[in-house]
């Protein structure tokens, strides 16, 4: 049976791919994930926040003790020699690349158009076979415009591709006013694969201290159907690869997503909750089901229910709503 | 060549040649350890193959023990010390000595606090050892302390006797020079390998077993004392062996004494130490002018080279000045005068001196004294004389015993006038002594100039101003002195309000480049100036720079840091380095410190780099002044006539200037004087809002400095007020008050230092505006001379009645006024808010023992004292007698309170028929157990007085003098946690084991603070700190606990930040408690890397973490049927790391050892939890200590 799929322009063994997560953190649980089968990885994020803050604690607290005490220079020993957050995670890539076989996609998580995008070329130089952007960026301000919100993804993407050469996959929320419309955007400007959808820690209100909270619900399977509708409703309108990800629990859902025209599955929650074993089972899955549909390859699963695969296009109307709404249940071949 | 300071220099040959390295912190010596620290802690290897082993000890003489014991388990050990730590030493110093043992101590000397505690430099300390038998070797200068250590550490191992390796503090040990290295091969080829096998045989050992130490008698002690003569009597010879091996290695040549000057010197002046220097620039000069003078430099001190000395001696010489740099009060001349003095005495009577040389002593330099060539000169002037002046004082004007010389403040060295010279006045935390000391490596590096950098520092922590001096030219730089007064070509003033307060152009020569930093455009900076420094610029034909350096950095996203862009403008108009070649190596030098880490930084730094360049300007300067603003008297208002004559030249940065009679000979300074020191740190002041404001007076509890305080008042006494003084009904416990009780949150704006606790701690928030609370920063240009007027008149309202205030809340307690204000502590600080509270509750009846440390810089470091008077003129009466003592220096108060007060009951009994009864009845049945008591008490004791005058009896008049003891006092022993977990934990176990009343505040900030953040025993598991660089690797001590097991003895364990209340409550028990009581309180400090604007978040993060657990164990609850421990905290709640992720003294260590944080934050939390468990099993725990009852069956019974 042929799983082999295609994604950035990276031939992998089959398209389930973790996405990221603490998982890539240790080389074992990494390497667990590829005994597992995974197709590729993408390691947890560098966050710009982080290498910043890094940056400027560390000026703040070491470099700068300054405080013009006769009997004290400093305070805190000064090791101007230890690694920085940048420094661990391009070692970290060096090192799941001596050790995987499958591909290693590097993940950087930022919004600014700021220095920090150099660190992609670190990320190539230290071997990464492809790179994730994430622009985790909330527009928290009334006055800010979709075309600004828009545009920010585009420059970024942009200055990213000056800086590398290696395919860059871009990790988008879903609140675009038109999502296909972005994603297009994208591609024009670069990118070889977009992956729907990124999802946003949700803060919340603890009514005993009057304080917010922020904590991360783990998603759960109906997550999953938001990016099935736009996976099936992009199959074969762009050409970029189309990652699906968000609340994919089982092998039933990755195999719903493959139909829906994803070129590669990204797993999480799942595995942070089952272990990396739930790889495999899902994999075992995709295949027991494929074996019983009498599919030999996995292009022909892929898009087979996409919107422009399905017949009853009438059926994508806005009036479904009330249908779902009405019995909890999704109809075949409603996507819009 | 290097470029380092003299505590590196001594480390990097100590740490290359020894293998255990015992250390406790001390200023100046401090440095040597941490460097020694650090490269252990990099895992450097040194010459003997080893990484040495560090070891910090719980005190000077614990370091003294442990090296003793190093040396004799067979190790090469060493130390480094200063001051106090060096008398510490003083025991183990006659037993290493006695038992003929190689090893050098490395001595920073410092001062030895007497009438007051001095961090500076002189002989003092060294001097009070030279009856060990230790050899002692003096460097004078930073290239002498690296090879005099190496020289030191050659004769040791050959002669079998110890070395004290000493050189001057601060003056020395701190100052930068540009050095020859000696490379780790030549100190491998000096150092005698035999004679280290030889010390290794002599080891103790099982295998060949001794006894050493032993106890001797009448009979034999005598002859083993003089057993060890030969070995001192070759040491010299040894020690001159040493220095010619080391000078074929090295090219250096150095003598046991050296002379320098005219080859027929008739007038001579001897010394060691740094003031070498000056000495030998003022011989130079004058030799130059054909002068026949001269200049003896000792090396070697102990054993005394009389040999040396007189071969050196130019026969010629007619008259002799010897100085020391110590003062023995009471003696007919100093150590080194009565050596010098019995050298010659015994040459003559040995026949080989026919004429004996006049010959007097002197001091100077005393506690880092400015000792200049003018001074030097004045004193080879004097020797002129037939009889030259005995003993005498140079560098300080003596009106009292009239023994100073007078010197010529214009003098100039031929060698001053050959070098460049260059100030600069910066604050602490603005980074121009790093950039300045980047500057001299610069300079340093890219030049053949010779290179000088030394660093002056002001006594505060916080807004603290550093004055660096540099010098370069093509000599090397022997001026062990600062840039004296029009000598500077190049003065820069990097903060712009320093123009009114220090007359820095007064160091400014002929011609000279003035840079400032200013927010004025070009065309306005003239105008801004006082009319002094115009008058000045324009008298001295001064080139004027401005640049806006905050405002740069404020554009590139430097923050406030502007130390790269005053850097970079030095260079771009001193015109020592082209200025391609000076951008180019500051932005080496940035890149080094940031490297790849900080690629935004490097961009930041680098724009703000190029902005400066761009944004410097010339300004033309007027040939008249025309400025309106001049400089504003030092002291403000009126004030006592001893603050306005001395405390205020003080201020100003003229203490040297007062002669001996102005100032108190026993060390007893005036309260209160911190309030004439106006500083006006803060940008943004708190401005109260009274519509929001609920009177909860948290906000005077969390203010560090009393800057912001409450008053209670009737509102008819706010008649007159101005307009903008708003004053409102309490709210709430209007029963207690009188009626048209009114109350006012005032600001005192040029105290505050703008930290914005008091906004952070405020629990109201305008429900309209979630943003404004009912006190809100504001910038202080917008309000200060309001909020000054305000402030004054806020000052003038009576204190209320305390009788009145309900002081078990916060609202009454915060009323009281603060008897400790202003202080110099850190922006933010943890400690200040503790030792205040306990001035407004008990502080005027307080005695207060402080241990040396922060709270004793802050609390005593002159110019000012933050400890002030009520009305009255009640307040603490302050001392800090040591560090290691402070528990049995408080004791030995509180003792002499009761003899006095025992005193006074007994003659008041012996009087008592001659006096109303109900009074003697009430004065000694009187339970002052709370502020109406007291008060109550004080007037029967006014009444006492009044009755006793009538009465002629020699009694009456003694208990008149004694009757105040009838009032309770109170007695606090202050310190942190370096005092009583460490150093003075034997004594403080003590104290608590007394069962006398003491109250014991903790300070604990977890580190030693005040010398820079070293390991203590309060530093908690995973903790990154000097000497723990790899994370602290075992829990931090349960002082608590310890205490809590007399089971007499009240304990507390509190963090206002996080339970303010409970706190207050603490103070309140522990006061009322009739035995000791331990407050260990919760202290962030900016040792564990925070910015302190969280000080109050860190403490909730600890106490919620479980880090910080808050309880009170009450020994009276015992009585009461209850357990005596109570725990105000709930159980941890947050995850450590949650609390250890915000401090970077956790942080740190997941970057440098990250698998050692992982452990160490699993077993903090473990710990925290199981802490916590046992606290809550102590606190169910009865104790009644009954008898069992006879029906309990006997247990023994079988």
């Amino acid at each position: 049976m042929n799983l082999t799929s295609k994604w950035l322009g990276l031939t992998l063994k089959n398209p389930l791919v973790p996405s990221a997560s603490p998982l890539s953190r240790s080389l074992d649980s990494a390497r667990a994930l590829e005994d597992a089968g995974a197709g590729a990885i993408v390691m947890y994020s560098l966050f710009e926040e982080a290498v910043t803050a890094e940056e400027e604690a560390m000026v703040r607290f070491l470099h700068h003790q300054d405080h013009g005490h006769a009997e004290a220079e400093d305070f805190l020993p000064d090791h101007m020699d230890f690694p920085s957050e940048l420094d661990r995670y391009l070692e970290h890539v060096a090192a799941l690349k001596a050790s995987l076989e499958i591909p290693v996609v590097a993940s950087l998580n930022g919004v600014t158009d700021g220095g920090w995008l150099e660190y992609a070329r670190d990320l190539q130089d230290a071997g990464a076979d492809a790179l994730e952007l994430n622009v985790y960026y909330i527009a928290g301000v009334p006055w800010e415009e979709c075309e600004q919100v828009e545009q920010r993804y585009v420059t970024l993407l942009h200055h990213l591709r000056e800086e590398i050469s290696i395919p860059i996959n871009m990790k988008l929320s879903p609140f675009f006013s038109s999502i296909g419309h972005m994603v297009k955007r994208m591609e024009n400007a670069g990118a070889a694969g977009v992956s729907l959808f990124n999802r946003f820690y949700q803060p919340d209100i603890d009514i005993d201290t009057l304080q917010l909270q922020h904590s991360l619900h783990p998603s759960n399977a109906n997550d999953c159907l938001l990016a099935m509708r736009w996976v099936a409703m992009l199959y074969h309108r762009v050409n970029c690869s189309i990652g699906a990800t968000g609340g994919i629990q089982s092998g039933e859902d990755a195999v719903k997503l493959l139909l829906a025209g994803a070129d590669v599955v990204h797993l999480c929650t799942t595995l942070l909750q089952h272990g990396p074993g739930r790889l495999r089972e899902i994999l075992d899955f995709i295949q027991e089901w494929m074996a019983r549909q009498n599919f030999e390859a996995l292009d022909e699963v892929r898009g087979r229910m996409s919107q422009c695969a399905v017949n009853d296009t009438s059926a994508f109307e806005r009036t479904n709503y009330i249908q779902i709404l009405d019995s909890h249940s999704h109809g075949r071949g409603v996507w819009s | 060549m290097l470029t380092i300071d003299g505590n590196e220099a001594a480390a990097r040959v100590a740490y290359q040649t020894n293998e255990v390295i015992a250390i406790y912190p001390i200023t100046p010596a401090s440095p040597m350890g941490e460097w020694a620290d650090e490269w252990a802690a990099r895992g450097q290897p040194n010459l003997l193959g080893v990484i040495p082993r560090v070891v910090e000890m719980q005190s000077e003489g614990g370091a003294a023990g442990a090296t003793h014991g190093a040396l004799q388990g067979g190790a090469l050990a060493t130390g480094f010390t200063a001051s106090q730590g060096l008398l510490l030493m003083i025991p183990n110093m006659y037993k290493i000595a006695g038992e003929l043992t190689p090893t050098v101590l490395h001595v920073a000397s410092r001062s030895i606090a007497a009438q007051a505690l001095s961090i500076f430099g002189d002989h003092t300390d060294v001097m009070s050892t030279r009856m060990t038998g230790y050899a002692m070797l003096c460097s004078a200068s930073v290239q002498e302390v690296m090879d005099f250590a190496l020289i030191a550490q050659m004769a040791t191992l050959r002669a079998r006797v110890p070395f004290l390796h000493f050189f001057d503090g601060f003056r020395t040990s701190h100052e930068i020079n540009k050095i020859e290295e000696i490379p780790p091969e030549v100190m491998q080829r000096l150092i005698d390998s035999d004679a280290i096998a030889q010390h290794r045989r002599r080891a103790m050992s099982p295998d060949h077993p001794v006894l050493r130490g032993s106890s001797q008698n009448p009979d034999v002690y005598f002859q083993g004392r003089e057993s060890v003569n030969p070995f001192y009597a070759a040491t010299p010879g040894i020690v001159h062996e040493c220095m010619q091996a080391f000078a074929a290695h090295t090219g250096r040549r150095y003598g046991l004494v050296e002379y320098h000057g005219h080859a027929q010197a008739e007038r001579v002046m001897i010394l060691m130490g740094s003031g070498i220097g000056a000495a030998l620039e003022a011989v130079d000069t004058l030799v130059a002018r054909g002068e026949p003078v001269g200049l003896l430099k000792v090396r070697l001190y102990r054993p005394f080279p009389a040999d040396a000395l007189l071969d050196a001696l130019p026969e010629t010489v007619r008259s002799i000045a010897v100085l020391d740099r110590t003062k023995e009060p009471g003696a007919d001349g100093e150590p080194l005068y009565k050596d010098v003095a019995s050298a010659l005495l015994q040459a003559h009577t040995r026949g080989r001196l026919e004429e004996l040389p006049r010959v007097c002593g002197g001091r100077y330099g005393l506690s880092s004294k400015e000792f200049t060539p003018g001074m030097a000169a004045a004193v080879l002037d004097a020797l002129r004389a037939a009889q030259p002046p005995h003993p005498f004082t140079i560098g300080i004007h003596d009106d009292v015993s009239h023994t100073s010389l007078e010197w010529d403040p214009g003098f100039r060295s031929d060698a001053s006038r050959r070098m460049t010279h260059c100030v600069f006045y910066g604050l602490g935390s603005d980074g121009t002594v790093s950039a300045n000391k980047n500057s001299i490596k610069i300079i340093g590096r890219c030049t053949d100039h010779q290179v000088q950098g030394y660093f002056q520092y002001d006594s505060k922590k916080a807004g603290a101003v550093t004055v660096s001096h540099l010098r370069f030219g093509p000599e090397p730089i022997h001026s062990t002195y600062l840039v004296e007064p029009d000598s500077a070509a190049f003065v820069a003033c990097h903060q712009p309000n320093f123009l009114t307060r220090y007359p820095m152009l007064e160091k400014a020569r002929q011609g000279a480049t003035f840079l400032l930093n200013t927010p004025h455009p070009p065309e306005r900076v003239w105008d801004s100036l006082p009319r002094e420094v115009q008058q000045q610029i324009i008298d001295k034909q001064i080139r004027l720079y401005a640049i806006d350096a905050y405002g740069i950095a404020r554009e590139t996203g430097m923050g406030r840091r502007i130390n790269t862009i005053m850097q970079t403008a030095f260079f771009a108009i001193s015109g020592i380095l082209d200025t391609d070649t000076a951008v180019r190596e500051i932005k080496a030098m940035v890149e080094k410190t940031y490297g790849r880490k900080g690629q935004r930084l490097l961009q930041r730094n680098y724009a703000a780099i190029d902005a400066s360049l761009a944004h410097l300007h010339r300004i033309e300067v007027p040939q008249q002044p025309g400025s309106r603003i001049s400089m504003p008297p030092v002291i403000q208002g009126e004030a006592p006539e001893f603050v306005r004559e001395v405390t205020a030249t003080l201020i100003a940065g003229r203490g040297d200037e007062p002669p001996v009679s102005a100032i108190p000979p026993d060390g007893t300074w005036p309260l209160g004087t911190a309030a004439y020191e106006k500083r006006a740190l803060a940008m943004e002041i708190p401005v109260w809002d009274a519509a929001l404001c609920t009177h909860c007076g948290k906000c005077p509890l969390a203010c560090p400095h009393a800057a912001i305080r409450s008053k209670m008042f009737p509102a008819g006494a706010a008649t007159g007020a101005p307009e903008s003084f708003v004053h409102v009904p309490v709210k709430g416990g209007r029963k207690e008050l009188p009626p048209d009780t009114h109350i006012r949150y005032q600001v005192a704006p040029d105290d505050c230092t703008g930290c914005g606790l008091c906004v952070d701690i405020c629990p109201i928030r305008d429900r309209e505006n979630p943003e404004r609370k009912a006190i809100n920063l504001t910038p202080v240009e917008q309000v200060r001379a309001r909020e000054r007027e305000n402030w004054s008149f806020f000052l003038s309202l009576p204190e209320f009645d305390r009788r009145a205030l309900k002081v078990t809340t916060l609202k009454g307690a915060m009323t009281l006024q603060p008897l400790f204000e202003f202080s110099g502590a850190c922006v933010g600080c943890g400690e200040t808010p503790y030792i205040k509270l306990a001035t407004q509750l008990f502080g005027d009846r307080m005695l207060i023992a402080n241990a040396t440390g922060c709270s004793s810089i802050y609390g005593g470091n002159l110019p000012t004292t933050p400890y002030t008077t009520n009305p009255e003129g009640r307040g603490p009466a302050w001392n800090n007698s040591l560090f290691e003592d402070n528990a049995e220096f408080g004791l030995g108060l509180r003792t002499a309170v009761d003899m006095r007060s025992a005193h006074a009951r007994g003659l008041l009994r012996d009087l008592a028929d001659r006096l109303d009864p109900d009074l003697v009845r009430d004065l000694l049945e009187a339970r002052q157990r709370d502020e109406a008591d007291i008060h109550e008490q004080r007037e029967r004791v006014a009444w006492l007085k009044q009755a006793l005058a009538a009465l002629p009896d020699p009694k009456a008049a003694e208990l008149r003098e004694a009757a105040d003891y009838l009032v309770k006092k109170s007695v606090w022993l202050i310190g942190g946690d370096g005092w009583a977990y460490d150093i003075g934990y034997g004594g403080l176990d003590h104290v608590l084991a007394s069962g006398r009343d003491v109250n014991i505040l903790v300070l604990d900030t977890e580190v030693y603070s005040n010398t820079g953040g070293q390991t203590s025993k309060a530093t908690p598991l995973g903790a990154v700190a000097k000497f723990s660089a790899g994370g602290k690797p075992v829990m931090k001590k349960d002082l608590a606990m310890m205490a809590m097991a007399y089971g007499n003895v009240y304990v507390a364990q509190v963090a206002f930040g996080a339970k303010d209340v409970q706190t207050l409550r603490a103070f309140l028990d522990a006061e009322s408690y009739e035995g000791p009581s331990l407050i260990i309180a919760y202290s962030p400090c900016i040792a564990h890397g925070v910015d302190l604007s969280n000080n109050l978040r860190q403490q909730s993060l600890a106490v919620q973490a479980g880090h910080w657990p808050l309880f009170r164990y009450d020994p009276r609850r015992i009585e009461q049927g209850e357990s005596p421990l109570h725990i105000d905290s709930k159980p941890p709640s947050i995850p450590y790391e949650a609390f250890a992720d915000t401090e970077t003294r956790f942080a740190v260590l997941s970057r440098t050892h990250p698998d050692a944080a992982q452990r160490f934050m699993k077993q903090a939390q473990a710990h925290a939890r199981e802490k916590f468990q046992l606290y809550e099993q102590l606190a169910q725990i009865r104790l009644d200590g009954t008898p069992e009852s006879p029906d309990t069956p006997d247990r023994s019974a079988p």
